[in-house]
């Protein structure tokens, strides 16, 4: 700033007091600080696991990686298993997940009147704020015996199916919020260029609304899918613990998550048994992977949405 | 002129008719609205059934028990097990995450929004952020269990580590990116010409962020935290893994607070609700409606914040 005032008179400075400046540029550092606390929090997350997952590998003999089920304690490491109830649970949970939210959303966006919003949003965002355990005592007392036992006498008390259920029932509001959000970013005058050709309100948001946000419709899925693997206490809770490998949804069974927390609750055992241990990590650092590559594909999608109008 | 002006009058009937989709009126489109409404209420529907179940289940164990079961320590006999220790443990882990994740986040997000410059280093942080947001909690556990926990064994802790200080940190660190996030709209918010008329009578950048900037973003940053911290409060996976004892231990004093053993209100929920027997599933559903009234207590709290101070720029 100095060298651009040569009209000053001399003498005279626009700098400030240099205990001024001198605050300034300490404030900034500061706040600098602070800002690559969250960069360091990522080293650290990746370094942890990798560093631990990496000596799982080393100390069990690969083969024990396969086997007939998830038995930490004696020394049988079948990822397959958990992968398989990761994905019954994932998947049962976006069956769910994707038509109610994206029908709310398209309710919320295209139909809801502005007081109906007003009402029935914060209504999503309290059952959004709902602590995932307290959806896993939901489908334990209530998934399970009330549904899922009428209709299959075989339901084990836990079950894979119950857990996806609740799973999904807590990933409504985050595709409904996402995907409401693409769809109110579409300019009004495709609306009113579909109305005026005489389209109804049902052709315009599947034909014309729907398709404009469907960038952010997938983003929406993608997000939720990732949360839908990440999500932990709901199936810790619901489902039991992974035993062997199975793949009816009816049979007790546990996913990556839940695996990793029932390792760390079942007892101390786990503490002096190093490679139970570090399966742990080995699981983490598998979780952490599938999640990034997730969240990295729905965010360049939410941008994709947000450059197109 | 009479036949032509009858037969307009029809032919704007016949198109009126044809518009509306003739006497049938718009079935389908009667029936998707219908659909989509349903679906909107599937979510209210399952709202309003885990209330009443939760309450139903709870309301006895009230009943009979009254406060004291506010106040009894943990036990393994389901008629004197109380939530004393988890309403303690929940509170302070809240107090600790609020200490560590506001002053970091608002900082982070100050740098971020009125003082980097749109460098590579600045998107690359920005971006580091946005992928912590969605890391899984569970993950945030092992962070905890190797960082602090060792931390906390390292500078002398008798419990092995594993106290609620670590506890807390391992929370801090969960929530820390969306206080960024939620603190980062804050300051997007606030319009750039309260900054320009600071500059203009010669404030300096930390003047303007801290008399003009900060004052006007309050409400949606303090929303934020609290927002946060009602997460932090219902997080159980994070707390397991990283020491949050299941069961019961003796011992709920302030002497051992922060070296001690200790629990929390979502970890009582998740060993409870295990257990078998329907006695120890009555005292899982009545620490729930503990839990949810603390946590629908912070929300109400926060969008309360919001709609008094929202303000239109």
């Amino acid at each position: 700033m100095a060298q651009a005032s040569p009209a000053l008179p001399p003498g005279i400075s626009l700098r400030g007091s240099a205990a001024r400046r001198r605050r300034e540029t300490i404030v900034r550092a500061v706040f600098l600080g602070a800002a690559l606390t969250t960069v360091v929090i990522s080293l650290f997350i990746i370094e942890t696991v990798l560093v631990e997952a990496i000596g799982f590998l080393a100390q069990i003999d690969l083969s024990q990686l396969i086997g007939i089920g998830w038995f930490p304690r004696r020394g049988i490491f079948d990822v397959a298993t958990l992968v398989i109830g990761t994905l019954i649970v994932t998947v049962i949970a976006m069956l769910i997940a994707t038509p109610v939210g994206l029908a709310s959303a398209i309710y919320l966006s295209e139909y809801a009147t502005p007081r109906v919003r007003r009402t029935v949003k914060p209504i999503l965002e309290v059952l959004a704020g709902i602590p995932s355990v307290v959806l896993g005592f939901f489908a334990l007392t209530v998934i399970t015996p009330g549904l899922l036992k009428p209709l299959f006498e075989d339901a084990n008390a836990f079950n894979l199916a119950a857990a996806g259920i609740a799973v999904g029932i807590l990933s409504v509001p985050l595709v409904a919020s996402v995907a409401e959000d693409a769809m109110r970013a579409v300019p009004r005058n495709l609306r009113e260029a579909s109305y005026g050709l005489g389209a109804r309100k049902i052709t315009t948001s599947l034909q014309v609304v729907f398709p404009a946000a469907v960038s952010g419709i997938v983003a929406a899925l993608i997000l939720a899918t990732s949360r839908a693997i990440g999500e932990t206490m709901v199936v810790a809770v619901a489902a039991g613990a992974p035993q062997a490998r199975t793949l009816n949804p009816l049979d007790p069974g546990g996913t990556m998550t839940s695996a990793m927390v029932l390792l760390a609750s079942g007892s101390d055992q786990v503490t002096g048994n190093t490679a139970a241990f570090q399966s742990l990590f080995f699981i983490g650092l598998l979780l952490f992977i599938v999640t990034l590559v997730l969240n990295v594909l729905g965010d360049a999608f939410v941008r994709r949405a947000r450059q197109r109008y | 002129m009479s036949t032509i002006g009858s037969s307009s009058t029809t032919t704007t009937a016949s198109v009126r008719a044809t518009l509306a989709g003739g006497r049938r009126g718009d079935l389908p489109g009667t029936v998707f609205q219908v659909l989509l409404l349903g679906s909107l209420l599937f979510s209210l529907a399952v709202l309003a059934i885990l209330v009443a179940d939760v309450l139903g289940r709870a309301i006895p164990v009230f009943a009979e028990r009254g406060l004291g079961f506010l106040t009894s320590p943990l036990s393994s006999n389901p008629a004197k097990a109380g939530v004393g220790q988890g309403i303690i443990g929940t509170a302070v882990l809240g107090g600790i995450v609020a200490l560590l994740a506001f002053p970091f986040g608002l900082m982070t997000a100050v740098y971020l929004e009125e003082y980097a410059g749109d460098t590579k280093i600045t998107r690359f942080i920005q971006i580091n952020i946005r992928n912590l947001a969605g890391v899984p909690s569970v993950v945030y556990g092992l962070l905890g269990l190797s960082v602090f926990v060792a931390f906390m064994s390292a500078i002398g802790d008798t419990g092995s580590g594993r106290n609620i200080i670590a506890g807390g940190m391992t929370l801090a660190v969960l929530v820390l990116p969306i206080v960024i996030i939620t603190a980062i709209e804050a300051l997007r918010a606030v319009p750039n010409t309260i900054r320009e008329a600071g500059y203009g009578v010669g404030a300096s950048r930390w003047e303007v962020t801290r008399m003009l900037v900060l004052p006007s973003a309050a409400p949606g940053i303090l929303t934020g935290t609290v927002l946060a911290l009602s997460r932090a409060l219902g997080e159980t996976a994070p707390l397991i893994l990283a020491g949050a004892v299941l069961g019961s231990f003796s011992g709920l004093n302030l002497s051992t607070l922060f070296s001690g053993s200790y629990t929390a209100l979502p970890v009582i929920v998740y060993d409870w609700s295990r257990k078998p027997g329907d006695a120890f599933r009555a005292d899982a559903a009545a620490a729930i409606v503990v839990l949810l009234v603390i946590t629908l207590v912070a929300n109400g709290i926060a969008i309360l914040l919001r709609n008094r101070y929202e303000r239109a720029w």
